[in-house]
């Protein structure tokens, strides 16, 4: 395995009274595709936001152990929260544009971090939404509000957003749920060409998306991580019992 | 059985429906029958001459730059403690935790309070403080009652935000006060309403301004003097014997009635402009 962007040591999450997460350990390897698959509810969505930090606001949510993303602890109280986010996109289940147009969408996270010079700005717009395969659709409207676009499109949107940034890992949470087939479809083959400059962490249910794109995948049940390993290994010769059941269909 | 049900039901509302809009068409007719006869260029050009409470000439321009004032002072004072407020319980403190249940049910208390209260209170601290009814003191009681208004209608407008909006910021390294930008933004329409609210308890409310701003026949020059309002100035009328007089009052009720309604459509165009790129 190469060197890892995140790693996970035992990490327990905890919201209320209920142990969410239970002693996570895992190391994600450097630009694949790794998938985290599990039963609904199962905990495999808050491991994902606790790689970002977006637990943060929710009420008692209490955290334990580390996630080291390029060495640094991002639960150590010193760092700096924004400098972490930055370096991942989110893609979350029902695209979120921003409320301004399309533009603007992308060039806001250049903004933020103090970019205003028109040319570069122009210059990025386009090449994050080349990226995605959306620049011919939307190259004459630019100005238009991002809600004209369609679902899948927006969604599309918002990954080039994320990418406006230049982050390292790309946090998808079950991004296409909400998408037909045809615009999964896109989203899909994105993963896997953008898998060269980034990695990539995808929440979902769907079996066959996780055999489509993954390079790695993690089995999460009940708040534990029950194996990880390569796709192949995960899904044609799973080593836990758990496992077998889920990707073999006893299990949902 | 079912479908004799449905139909009562439906009579029902089209019927309170119907008492409602009707309502309104009276008030307006009321207003508009008695008072366009007096409404004048005189009316909204001249403030009273003397012997004006008693049929004399002059208008009431007093009362409308006096209520303008202090709405719009009210308004724009109350937006500057009510947003923060807003944003502050809803980005930068724990989501449902002790503090902001317990600001949200303060204003929902301070909202119940009726403004004689407000009024009541503006002038012991007056007082206290050994000053005279001036404009300042009028404008400051409106605003402390407009804002349980503005950030209840804010806090619901802004609650309303999906979560991931916020996510979505924070994941491009957003801190929250660029988040609380664009939920506000996202929120626009929400605070025109908002505003819209407010603005129409302000200027409509005579009680909070009896005491605090004063009444007086001239134009306010400065914070510090009094100044009239409309409320009060269609009180006094009102109250004449003199049946000319009274018919005033219609007018001046028809000037307020006409302000409220500009700034409502007003409101509705630039909300409408404004919230174009909305989800």
């Amino acid at each position: 395995m190469s060197q890892s962007h995140i790693s996970i040591k035992n990490l327990n999450v905890y919201i209320g009274e209920n142990h969410i997460l239970k002693n996570i350990n895992l190391e994600l390897p450097d630009k694949k595709v790794i998938s985290l698959i599990g039963p609904s509810g199962c905990g495999k969505t808050t491991l994902l936001k606790t790689m970002n930090r977006l637990l943060d606001r929710q009420a008692d949510v209490r955290v334990e152990g580390e996630v080291l993303v390029d060495g640094e602890n991002i639960y150590d109280p010193m760092v700096e929260v924004t400098h972490i986010r930055k370096k991942m996109g989110l893609l979350s289940q029902r695209p979120f544009p921003l409320p301004m147009n399309i533009y603007d969408n992308i060039a806001y996270g250049q903004r933020i971090h103090g970019n205003t010079n028109k040319k570069e700005l122009d210059a990025l717009v386009e090449k994050y939404l080349r990226d995605v395969n959306l620049w011919d659709e939307v190259k004459d409207r630019l100005k238009s509000p991002a809600t004209r676009l369609s679902i899948g499109q927006q969604q599309r949107l918002c990954l080039a957003r994320g990418l406006s940034v230049s982050p390292e890992i790309i946090l998808g949470d079950e991004p296409t749920s909400a998408l037909d087939p045809i615009s999964t479809k896109h989203i899909e083959e994105l993963f896997l060409q953008l898998k060269d400059h980034y990695t990539i962490v995808l929440v979902t249910h769907i079996l066959r998306q996780a055999r489509r794109v993954s390079d790695y995948i993690g089995f999460v049940y009940m708040g534990e991580l029950v194996e990880f390993g390569t796709a192949d290994q995960i899904l044609n010769h799973p080593k836990e019992q758990l496992t077998k059941d889920y990707v073999f269909g006893a299990l949902s | 059985m079912r479908k004799i049900e449905e139909n009562i039901f439906k009579v029902l509302m089209v019927i309170s429906t119907l008492i409602i809009t009707s309502t309104l068409f009276l008030i307006l007719y009321t207003i508009f029958s008695k008072g366009l006869g007096s409404l004048n260029w005189d009316m909204v050009s001249k403030i009273p001459e003397g012997g004006f409470y008693i049929g004399k000439g002059g208008g009431i321009l007093n009362a409308i730059i006096g209520s303008i004032y202090i709405t719009l002072g009210s308004t724009l004072l109350g937006l500057l403690i009510s947003i923060p407020i807003v944003i502050y319980i809803n980005v930068y403190a724990t989501k449902n935790s002790l503090f902001t249940n317990i600001t949200r049910l303060t204003f929902d208390i301070l909202f119940g309070i009726p403004s004689i209260v407000y009024g009541a209170f503006g002038f012991t601290i007056m007082v206290y403080m050994g000053m005279k009814t001036s404009l300042l003191a009028g404008i400051v009681t409106v605003t402390l009652l407009i804002i349980p208004i503005l950030v209840r209608a804010i806090d619901e407008a802004v609650r309303v935000v999906p979560e991931e909006m916020g996510h979505a910021v924070y994941a491009l390294g957003g801190t929250r006060w660029e988040a609380a930008k664009i939920i506000l933004r996202q929120s626009t329409a929400g605070i025109v309403t908002a505003i819209l609210l407010s603005f129409g308890r302000a200027i409509g409310d005579a009680a909070c301004v009896l005491f605090t701003a004063g009444f007086t026949d001239s134009i306010p020059t400065s914070l510090n003097q009094p100044a009239a309002t409309l409320p009060l100035s269609i009180f006094f009328q009102l109250s004449s014997p003199i049946p000319e007089v009274q018919n005033r009052a219609y007018a001046a009720t028809v000037v307020l009635t006409l302000i409220v309604l500009v700034i409502s459509v007003a409101a509705k165009v630039v909300s409408k402009k404004l919230s174009k790129n909305k989800i």
